[in-house]
């Protein structure tokens, strides 16, 4: 690199070749920002992790109460999961959209995502509705408890992330794609779409495929 | 309207809360208004509250510490003097209700408020100068962090005024802890508050992560780094893993006591073990987020005041490494009596004997650093040698604790609480206060005044050793922990020792405050005119003191371990500074009031949340989410401080080190 | 670091030995280090065989740091300094080796320690084959022990035949509680619809204390209770006599006893509720009653120390 460039970034003996395994100096923050949110997506599994860790431990606790087998229908489960695999799919269209700085494709797809990101939360609320109708709801049993919290944790995230998707594309709308942190935060929300959907392929095995073996 | 919140939350019938607080509303007034007599209110505004300066947030978390230091220990001494009083048939001056809430918010606030914060303030202020670079990854959100941990403390506190603390001791256990058992309002706050400020805590563990993975001065390798900031390292990927731990325990706790759950009450198939396992989880790690940070801190004063480089750099940065994994392997053994079996119990015994193995060679490590050296007894190294001695102690029973026919005996004694206050005060306490010493000439540009940190230092040491030591004698005499009344007047001359050492302590957290206001006053007898007061090794080293917002006009290049001291010794040798940079503009983060307003409106909605105002909460959490919303549509995040501006402080710099260089030799 | 006496090498030994005599002297009255029982015994030898294992490093770890600090002062010009001795293999070797040594020889004793003490194993019968089972039920904040093949109970008075191996099965009414009698040895947490296990002996005929040593609320601090080892006989007669005693332990009774009190009077009941432990494990039992939110509904005050003449 050239002398004004080193210069540039701090480099003032002519760059870091003497420094072997050495580093560069600092990142730029267009890596910066979605590694810091990585991390952070990556405390949030382990939220999760440790909810996955009750639901198992408390998975037989049904005190006399109704138990897996009784309860989930392997069919609405499948309509959710299409739902929200569809909606990572149209994410990232959006991102692609985002890259060319395509306003329309970019508010479509965003808005597309969230039409299937509601289409998930409506069946999962309904399906809590009707478990709590037939008093199978959080206060009857642990095991109870453990599923709507699990659960309800990954709905309330998916509800999060509606309403940051509603934000981005107002913020899209007034901004445009020129500020940088636009996007960078298009990036972020695309991150935590797609961990959204990997809790629920864990979701979806652990406590519905399993619990409605025979 | 309001909930369950009623004029009978004022404790107008118990005398010690109301005059507590009072006096503590008064006080809190009375120095707000002093504040603004002197015009500072807006100088604080700017430097400090909305500041995204990680130097400025870093002393806003001390500051909180040392207050609250004041809050935790006043409930240690306060417990220290009931112990004494209630033996035989007398009940004391605390009954049990009282009683039990002052030893779970001493826990709290000491570990939560007081530890946490000042490490994580040490960490702050440290880091980005010893990697080299201008400030964190996320400026913005370290602000946020510190405010939302002040939100957490405040609703701490707030419940000696308004209701009352947790009766459950520091960590809640159920059924204790659930509504069955404890309908008031006092486990809520404990749980809100915490959960507010553990929000605060992993994102500044995101923070740390990324900055120093990925911003550091151009050639700082991994094994260039300094220790200090390999254990910063360890300590916020510990909080990244293991807080989310406790963010999901405390939530299920919630939702038990909120809306009826079932997962660790006695009925509905809830399991209270299962409790005991997640908390733990988070637990021990805990500690290790305490220590680790602590044992760089030591590293960095061992070398420092040895004039020698760190013994056995790479196994140090192994053996931190290594405690920061087996730390997540070992949290049975807080409850090896739960009967888990023999197996079970020796093995997590076995892995937490284990752990002993790099803090032993820690030890050794520092041993050998001074071995060879020139040691200078500054105030730091004093705090330095007592830790090693002290934490060899506590290391000694700790293991003995790892021991389950040993733990079977002494689970929950006084000899168990000795132990960890032995961990603590030893490390912890010790290396906060030798940081503090440390690197408060670089904060401030003068140093704190040496003779009265040597009297506090001695005030700590003979003061734990007193307190404690009988209580290890207690813990064998079959003492338990949390008594609110001793029946065996046997015990009566151990617990007065207890008392006195307590009251060693106090001398010396007093001293701390009159060290500061006299430092302060004296400050122009010390003023750090070099930025390099110590002969020190590491970068933070190579600024003024205070050093400029931007920390460096141009970033360091790094050559090899030790960078400061590398590039000193060949001015040194060359009898000249390096050749003088190009100057550019640098981009600072501009300040922010969003720390502040998410710290409020969660402060709302935490209060509203504890006692049932549900369109308060409502109102909070809106207000959250509008303040996020607004702070997201600034175009301006950052401003531009002029090439010319650099030049002129760089220049002062260059200038006072070419005077000093010119009264320095190589050490022979 | 500049008080002259204490770098004087001999009385800091000599002070320091003192000072842990006496220390351990004093711990030695009716605590965990003067048991009475085999298991209390076993635990004992293997705290002191540890703590002398340590100390064996830790105290040259400490007396070299003192001394390497001192020697290697700054003043000291007769110290060589090396500025650039950061590193040495045969050093780094030794520090490891110690820790790692040492730890497999404490987790050799922990493993072994861990099982041949592991609370649910039976302790060996004595001549003659007696045992005896004890059902312990910690309640708000007092101990509930009820004989199953007795059919006696008593409340914070456990009366034991010495030489006969115990073996109690423990759960709460209400929260967790820990029952421990320091000088029998282990303790062992009773927890609300589970059963834990714990096998204890006394030796020797006394009174033991005894007490709950997890903090459980506000009358925690009252939940002491004693322990008698009386010779088989007198534990036979003590047994008869009881089967004489006014009160028995139904359910009536029972829904008085669980209401919250604190620094309870031993207490003896001639019969029990058939079954009483499993319904109170099966949470069939009657509730107990929910605490009122402060002031608290009970009445606490100190009871003087159970004189063995109480026994009947």
């Amino acid at each position: 690199m050239s002398a004004t460039e080193a210069a540039a970034i701090g480099l003032t003996h002519g760059g870091s070749e003497d420094t072997g395994l050495g580093h560069r100096g600092p990142e730029s923050k267009s890596i910066i920002v979605p590694y810091g949110f990585w991390l952070f997506v990556l405390s949030d599994i382990i939220l999760f992790s440790a909810l996955f860790a009750t639901y198992a431990s408390l998975v037989h606790a049904t005190d006399g109460g109704p138990v897996t087998n009784e309860l989930f229908s392997r069919n609405l489960v499948a309509v959710e999961t299409g739902a929200l695999l569809l909606s990572t799919f149209t994410c990232g269209l959006a991102i692609i959209a985002a890259k060319r700085a395509n306003m329309l494709w970019t508010q479509v797809w965003l808005l597309v995502t969230g039409l299937f990101g509601l289409v998930f939360l409506a069946i999962e609320i309904s399906e809590f509705a009707m478990m709590i109708g037939e008093g199978a709801g959080p206060q009857r049993s642990a095991f109870l408890s453990a599923f709507f919290t699990l659960v309800g944790c990954h709905g309330a995230h998916v509800t999060a992330g509606l309403m940051w998707i509603g934000t981005m594309m107002a913020q899209i709308w007034t901004k445009g794609f020129g500020p940088p942190q636009v996007m960078r935060r298009l990036l972020c929300l695309s991150i935590f779409w797609h961990a959204l959907d990997i809790i629920w392929v864990a979701i979806f095995t652990i406590v519905y495929l399993i619990g409605t073996l025979p | 309207m309001f909930g369950r919140l009623t004029w009978d939350a004022i404790p107008l019938d118990q005398p010690i809360p109301l005059i507590t607080s009072i006096v503590v509303i008064l006080v809190i007034a009375a120095i707000a208004i002093w504040i603004w007599r002197k015009g500072w209110w807006p100088y604080l505004w700017n430097e400090y509250i909305t500041s995204t300066d990680h130097k400025r947030i870093g002393v806003m978390y001390i500051v909180l510490a040392l207050v609250m230091l004041v809050r935790g220990f006043a409930d240690a001494l306060m417990m220290r003097m009931q112990q004494s009083l209630a033996i035989g048939a007398s009940q004391g001056y605390l009954p049990p209700e009282h009683y039990d809430q002052i030893f779970s918010a001493h826990g709290t606030i000491m570990i939560f408020f007081m530890a946490m914060p000042f490490i994580i303030g040490l960490m702050n202020f440290v880091v980005p100068l010893q990697l080299g670079v201008r400030d964190v990854a996320f400026p913005t959100m370290n602000n946020v962090s510190f405010w939302l941990t002040a939100s957490g403390a405040l609703l701490v506190n707030l419940s000696l005024f308004i209701g009352e603390f947790a009766r459950t001791g520091w960590l809640a256990f159920p059924p204790l802890s659930e509504k069955a058992f404890s309908p008031g309002v006092g486990v809520d706050y404990y749980l809100v508050a915490l959960q507010i400020a553990g929000v605060g805590t992993v994102l500044t563990a995101v923070n740390f992560v990324t900055t120093i993975l990925k911003i550091r001065a151009p050639g700082m390798s991994y094994m260039r780094m300094p220790v200090f900031c390999w254990t910063s390292l360890a300590a916020n990927l510990l909080i990244l893993a293991a807080f989310p731990v406790l963010t999901a325990t405390y939530a299920m706790l919630m939702l038990d006591r909120y809306l009826g759950f079932h997962f660790f009450t006695n009925d509905g198939g809830g399991n209270s073990m299962l409790y005991m396992n997640l908390i733990w989880v988070w637990g021990h790690p805990e500690v290790y987020i305490l220590a680790l940070p602590a044992f760089g801190i030591f590293s960095e004063v061992a070398s420092t005041f040895s004039g020698k480089p760190l013994f056995g750099y790479r196994s140090m940065v192994f053996a931190t490494m290594a405690i920061c994994i087996i730390s997540f392997c070992v949290w049975l053994h807080h409850f090896f009596t739960m009967g888990a079996g023999a197996d079970v119990n020796a093995i997590f015994g076995i892995a937490s004997m284990i752990i002993a193995v790099p803090t032993g060679v820690k030890i050794f490590n520092w041993l050998f650093t001074m071995y060879g050296g020139r040691v200078r007894f500054t105030v730091p190294m004093h705090y330095l040698i007592g830790f090693m001695v002290t934490f060899a102690l506590g290391g000694l029973t700790g293991v003995l604790l790892a021991i389950p026919p040993v733990d079977f005996v002494v689970h929950n004694s006084m000899f168990l609480v000795a132990h960890f206050h032995n961990v603590i005060i030893g490390a912890v306490v010790f290396a906060v206060m030798a940081g503090y010493t440390y690197w408060f000439p670089k904060a401030f540009g003068f140093t704190l005044d040496e003779r009265l940190g040597k009297i506090i230092f001695w005030c700590w040491f003979i003061g734990f050793y007193l307190a404690w030591f009988p209580e290890y004698a207690l813990g064998f005499m079959g003492a338990t922990r949390r008594l609110q009344h001793i029946s065996d007047p046997s015990w009566t001359p151990y617990l007065t020792v207890a008392l006195i050492g307590a009251l060693v302590i106090l001398l010396g957290i007093i001293l701390t405050v009159v060290q500061l206001l006299y430092s302060i006053r004296t400050r122009d007898r010390r003023r750090d005119l070099t930025g390099d007061p110590w002969d020190g090794r590491t970068l933070e080293w190579l600024t003024l003191s205070p050093p400029p917002h931007f920390n460096f006009a141009v970033l360091p290049d790094v050559h090899g371990e030790e960078a400061y001291w590398t590039r000193k010794l060949t001015a040194i040798r060359e009898e000249k500074l390096i050749e003088e940079p190009k100057y550019e503009d640098i981009e600072m983060p501009l300040n922010t009031p969003v720390g502040v307003l998410c710290a409020f409106f969660a402060s709302m909605t935490g209060f509203a949340v504890i006692w049932y105002i549900w369109w308060l909460a409502i109102l909070g959490l809106i207000g959250s989410f509008v303040a996020m919303v607004w702070y997201a549509w600034h175009d301006e995040h950052e401003h531009i401080i002029p090439a010319a501006e650099v030049a002129e402080l760089e220049r002062e710099r260059r200038r006072v080190r070419g005077e000093l260089l010119k009264t320095l030799t190589v050490q022979s | 670091m500049d008080t002259a006496g204490w770098h004087d090498w001999s009385t800091r030994r000599r002070l320091t030995i003192a000072a842990a005599t006496a220390f351990l002297v004093t711990a030695c009255n009716r605590g965990i280090l003067n048991p009475v029982g085999p298991v209390g015994s076993a635990e004992k030898q293997i705290l002191i065989n540890s703590t002398a294992i340590m100390l064996a490093i830790i105290i040259p770890t400490i007396i070299a740091t003192v001394a390497v600090a001192w020697w290697f002062r700054a003043g000291n010009k007769k110290a060589r300094y090396r500025p650039d001795w950061e590193y040495s293999g045969a050093v780094e070797m030794v520090v490891w080796a110690i820790p790692a040594l040492t730890v497999l020889l404490l987790g050799g004793i922990a493993w072994i320690g861990s099982h041949d003490l592991d609370p649910a194993k039976p302790l060996p019968a004595p001549p003659g084959g007696d045992r005896l089972d004890v059902q312990v039920v910690s309640l708000d904040w007092k101990w509930l022990f009820i004989y199953p093949d007795q059919g006696v109970a008593t409340v914070n008075q456990l009366v034991v035949p010495a030489g006969v191996p115990v073996t109690y099965h423990l759960t709460s009414a209400t929260v967790w509680n820990v029952f421990f009698v320091p000088q029998m040895g282990t303790m062992i947490y009773t927890m609300p619809r589970m059963t834990t296990k714990l096998n204890l002996q006394a030796d020797k005929p006394g009174v033991y204390d005894g007490l709950s040593a997890h903090y459980s609320g506000d009358g925690f601090s009252g939940m002491q209770f004693k322990v008698h080892a009386v010779p088989r006989a007198q534990f036979a007669a003590w047994v008869q006599g009881a089967r004489g005693a006014p009160a028995s332990l139904d359910a009536a009774a029972y829904a008085e006893l669980v209401k919250p009190s604190s620094y309870v009077k031993p207490m003896v009941y001639s019969a029990v509720a058939p079954r009483l432990f499993d319904a109170i494990l099966a949470n069939r039992a009657p509730p107990p009653m929910p605490p009122k939110t402060t002031p608290p509904a009970m009445h606490v005050s100190p009871q003087p120390p159970l004189e063995p003449a109480n026994v009947r």
